[in-house]
């Protein structure tokens, strides 16, 4: 089962589940977590489904690569973290 | 409400009131979140905060009790975007304006879009039929990526009448609530086009637009190459010459009871956004824009280089108060219709909107 953890800077504004799924790919993931808190799509989501520009997905240690569709294939005991790229000021 | 005024800021929203005849700030809301714009609590305490969190997105936020405690409600949202469509994303950007007008609240947007909800802020749809004109093809964007909506004036005499300052894109108005949309731009000027282009309605930079509550068919406008001046509801626009230090400014203001009275907040140009010669100075105008005044009291006079954005100066019901804060994160506060300022904070984070309510 794919386990998809998010990062903690996203816990400040809404719930973020701890998903483990049968999950193919990262999208079919996120739409699991989706479905458990449906305001989180928003945060990762932009109004297109495509990845935020500043929301980084790691794939058992590396980047994903389909920010559009999220199609990354996930293997059946991946690790998949959604985290923030880092910016500021 | 007058004794209540919000700051919107990169990193919060901050509630002033006003206590022993000067303003506190008495409490902040999302500390730390970038806040571009918010509606004042109407006379039930309903009032919303547009958030703009750097990773995660457009967020839009309602209270009923005045702030006391705030609830997420979905964002506005563009529809899935046609294959061949041309022109900047249709992905929300920011919420740059809000506001209420007979059980509508209108938010505009970059990349553009206007929005409007019917259930005070609970669901959004999209106004196609501005979205869908063709010439928004020919907007661009005016300090941002893509163009947006940053002034809906609506109109007292008329809930299906509303018009909009679009930077870069003119003044576009509805008088059938939404069902049509007109371009209202004649007479602004932009130089930064080619010279055959300067006068075309549909690239006018309007940085700020105004309407007066006294007289609904006066509008204000602090254009990027200028100042601009309607008196017949936007159907043309005459330059306002003559306007001391600079008529280069985003902020404008006009008295709720007399239409021939306005303020500005000059800076040097386009190409350098300080006050002139460093100090901080505010126009007013008292006859329509035949002349001005300047006014320094209290405000600084060296080394300054605070910039007020186009939201960023207020004037109450009555038109004495004033509040004005600048991205440098200095508020001050005018009791004399802006002849003279009192500073009320000088450590906030870039201001981007102050409202009085």
């Amino acid at each position: 089962m794919a386990r998809l953890v998010f990062t903690q800077q996203l816990r400040r504004f809404t719930a973020t589940p701890e998903i483990e799924a049968p999950s193919a790919t990262l999208r079919e993931a996120l739409d699991a977590a989706f479905r458990v808190n449906p305001r989180l799509r928003g945060y990762v989501l932009d109004d297109q489904g495509h990845l935020r520009p500043n929301v980084v997905a790691f794939i058992d240690g590396r980047r994903s690569r389909d920010r559009i569709a999220q199609s990354d294939p996930l293997g059946p005991d991946s690790r998949v973290h959604v985290m923030q790229a880092l910016s500021g000021g | 409400m007058d004794d209540r005024a919000w700051i919107a800021t990169r990193k919060g929203l901050f509630e002033l009131r006003r206590r022993s005849a000067s303003w506190v700030v008495e409490k902040s809301h999302f500390l730390g979140e970038p806040v571009s714009m918010l509606l004042p609590p109407d006379a039930s305490g309903r009032m919303l905060a547009a958030l703009n969190l750097g990773h995660f997105g457009v967020k839009l936020h309602a209270s009923d009790d005045a702030g006391a405690s705030w609830q997420e409600l979905a964002a506005p949202a563009y529809p899935e975007q046609p294959a061949d469509a041309t022109g900047p994303a249709w992905k929300l950007v920011q919420i740059w304006s809000l506001e209420e007008r007979g059980g509508t609240v209108w938010a505009g947007t970059i990349p553009g879009g206007l929005f409007r909800s019917a259930d005070r802020g609970a669901s959004w749809q999209l106004v196609t039929t501005l979205w869908n004109r063709p010439e928004r093809g020919e907007w661009f964007g005016g300090g941002y990526d893509a163009p947006g909506i940053h002034s809906i004036c609506p109109h007292p005499g008329n809930e299906r009448e509303l018009l909009l300052g679009i930077s870069c894109g003119g003044v576009w108005v509805t008088r059938d609530d939404g069902a049509s949309w007109s371009l209202q731009a004649d007479g602004m000027r932009a130089s930064y086009m080619p010279p055959e282009q300067a006068g075309d309605p549909n690239v006018q930079d309007p940085h700020a637009i105004v309407r007066s509550k006294a007289d609904p068919s006066v509008l204000w406008a602090q254009h990027h190459n200028g100042i601009f001046r309607s008196t017949d509801n936007a159907a043309s626009w005459h330059e306002i010459a003559g306007a001391p230090l600079s008529s280069f400014g985003f902020a404008v203001a006009t008295d709720p009871n007399d239409a021939g009275c306005a303020w500005f907040v000059p800076g040097v140009a386009d190409d350098r956004r300080v006050p002139v010669g460093a100090a901080l100075a505010v126009n007013r105008t008292r006859d329509g824009g035949r002349s001005f005044e300047t006014f320094r009291a209290g405000l600084p006079q060296a080394d300054c280089y605070d910039l007020v954005y186009r939201h960023g100066l207020a004037v109450d019901a009555g038109g004495t108060k004033l509040l004005m804060a600048s991205t440098t994160g200095n508020c001050w506060a005018s009791d004399d219709a802006g002849e003279s300022w009192r500073e009320v904070a000088g450590h906030l984070p870039p201001v981007y909107a102050v409202r009085f309510g």
